[in-house]
């Protein structure tokens, strides 16, 4: 479980010290998916910083299993909005690149079975600029599932990519997320992505970001969600409390 | 550019180059100017008996000043390109000292180091470190940050961070700027060759010269050229063989 308290950014620039996250409180549930929506600029990139360990200059405290944040301890699969690979490395490299720095033995078998799941088996020996966006963002999420992580964190991975690409790659992930359960958090700006893979949703308000609402997501895992009317009330709901900010 | 591309055009320029000179021969007519298969034939000749020495002590040289400039350069960039309080120490000190020509230093460098090897090295590492300190801290300064993000989340460590971004990120460009600075390097180490020393082709050329063998001198001319021309290729080599993932 990660339990939230108090969670305070502030971002000192040369005149001015600006507040990116105030006063964040919640819990998050051990295997659970949460989608965080929130408008440009609202701190969500900000949070996901805190949580991965990246940025650890802020007040409050985050526990994740009663532990401090620390990723040489935990496993911490973090999947960003430009795929965050290594131009030298191969797409394989890339993707073993996870266990390679936590010293883990790799595990071809479940290795071989993401790949395949994910379309790229095919792709192992090309660069990352031999790739498609979309072929990119497979490898960063093979990257991420490979390693096995205790925490997943996504910054609108998908958000770069054509509306096509983006639903296939929706449905990939919420595919292999199945299989693993993991404790997600899915960073997105679209009322449509938060809708389709969170059974949470936590609305952020514009800067200084502080969560405004968390939602039970009723649409979570229907079928053809995108023509029912649930999606439709929700879609609705979610951005009458966006507009209202 | 290809490298079949870059081989004629090596190959190109070496015919232009011999037919030029072949006509200013045939114009002169003066013993200044040998003929370019007269030169061929000598250093044919000549190269096993009298060169040999010269060439190797000379790529010795360059090779030497090139790697310490590297482990000394590579090591000092990277720290200024990654620590910002690094960079502000040290970088006004690294553009104070860019525009000095280097090689008015050489009277200093060897009134205090003396006539031998040493100070012919300290001037190639002098030459080319600057250059190679700053391309390393501007190409480690150029990595995105979410490059370090994803591997910080990872919980890498510093070794990690190195190996895994720094130094393969930044090796093509420090390959590039040790392949320019190559020419000048090539240039001081003749001059510093000059002096103080029996051994080098600087030393054999002018020696050419004073002895007024100029099929010599133009042998050795040609062998230094050709010298750095080796080493220009083969830091092109191994800067395609490195970094093809670009
Ligand atoms: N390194 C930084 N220095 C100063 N301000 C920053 C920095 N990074 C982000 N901010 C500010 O913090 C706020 C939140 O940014 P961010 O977390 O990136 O938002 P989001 O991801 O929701 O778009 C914004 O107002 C942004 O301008
Ligand atoms: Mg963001």
């Amino acid at each position: 479980m990660i339990a939230i308290k108090d969670l305070t950014v502030k971002y000192q620039t040369k005149n001015e010290e600006i507040l990116a996250l105030d006063r964040l409180n919640i819990n998050i549930g051990k295997g659970d998916i949460y989608t965080f929506i929130g408008p440009s600029g609202c701190g969500k990139s900000t949070f996901l910083y805190v949580l991965s360990g990246i940025l650890q200059d802020y007040s409050g405290s985050v526990l994740i299993d009663g532990q401090i944040i620390n990723p040489k301890s935990q496993r911490i699969g973090l999947i960003l909005q430009n795929y965050g690979l290594l131009p030298w490395k191969t797409v394989y490299q890339n993707a073993m690149l996870g266990v390679k720095i936590k010293n883990q033995p790799p595990v071809e078998e479940y290795s071989n079975y993401i790949f395949r799941k994910l379309g790229i088996d095919n792709l192992l020996n090309r660069y990352p600029k031999e790739l498609s966006g979309g072929q990119q963002q497979r490898v960063a999420l093979a990257r991420a599932f490979i390693l096995k992580p205790d925490l997943l964190l996504m910054d609108e991975p998908f958000s770069a990519l054509d509306a096509i690409s983006r639903e296939e790659m929706q449905e990939l992930f919420l595919n292999i997320w199945k299989e693993n359960n993991v404790t997600t958090i899915f960073i997105t700006h679209s009322v449509d992505e938060a809708l389709y893979l969170g059974r949470k949703i936590v609305v952020f308000s514009p800067s200084p970001g502080r969560i405004l609402k968390v939602i039970d997501n009723p649409c979570f895992q229907l079928d053809n969600l995108r023509y029912r009317d649930e999606y439709y009330d929700m879609s609705m709901k979610l951005r009458k409390i966006l507009d209202k900010g | 550019m290809l490298l079949k591309e870059k081989w004629q055009g090596a190959l190109y320029s070496l015919v232009v180059v011999l037919i030029l000179w072949q006509a200013v021969a045939w114009l002169l007519k003066l013993p200044i100017v040998p003929f370019p298969w007269a030169v061929c034939i000598n250093i044919a000749e000549i190269f096993a008996s009298k060169m040999e020495i010269h060439v190797l002590y000379s790529t010795g040289r360059v090779l030497a000043g090139i790697a310490i400039a590297m482990l000394l350069g590579i090591p000092l960039g990277f720290l200024m390109g990654y620590y910002e309080k690094v960079d502000k120490i040290l970088s006004p000190l690294v553009y104070f000292t860019y525009p000095v020509p280097k090689l008015a230093l050489l009277p200093i460098v060897m009134l205090l180091f003396g006539l031998g090897e040493t100070s012919k090295l300290i001037m190639i590492v002098i030459i080319i470190i600057f250059q190679i300190i700053i391309t390393a801290r501007d190409a480690v300064k150029d990595i995105p940050p979410e490059i370090f993000r994803s591997l910080k989340s990872l919980g890498a460590n510093k070794l990690q961070v190195f190996s895994e971004i720094i130094l393969p990120a930044s090796l093509a460009e420090v390959l590039t700027s040790i392949r320019l600075a190559l020419g000048t390097a090539v240039s001081v180490l003749f001059f510093t060759e000059t002096y103080g020393t029996e051994y080098g082709m600087g030393y054999f050329i002018m020696d050419a010269w004073l002895r007024v063998n100029y099929l010599d001198m133009y042998a050795g001319i040609v062998v230094l050229s050709f010298m750095g021309f080796c080493l220009f290729i083969a830091i092109d080599i191994a800067e395609k063989y490195l970094c093809s993932w670009r």
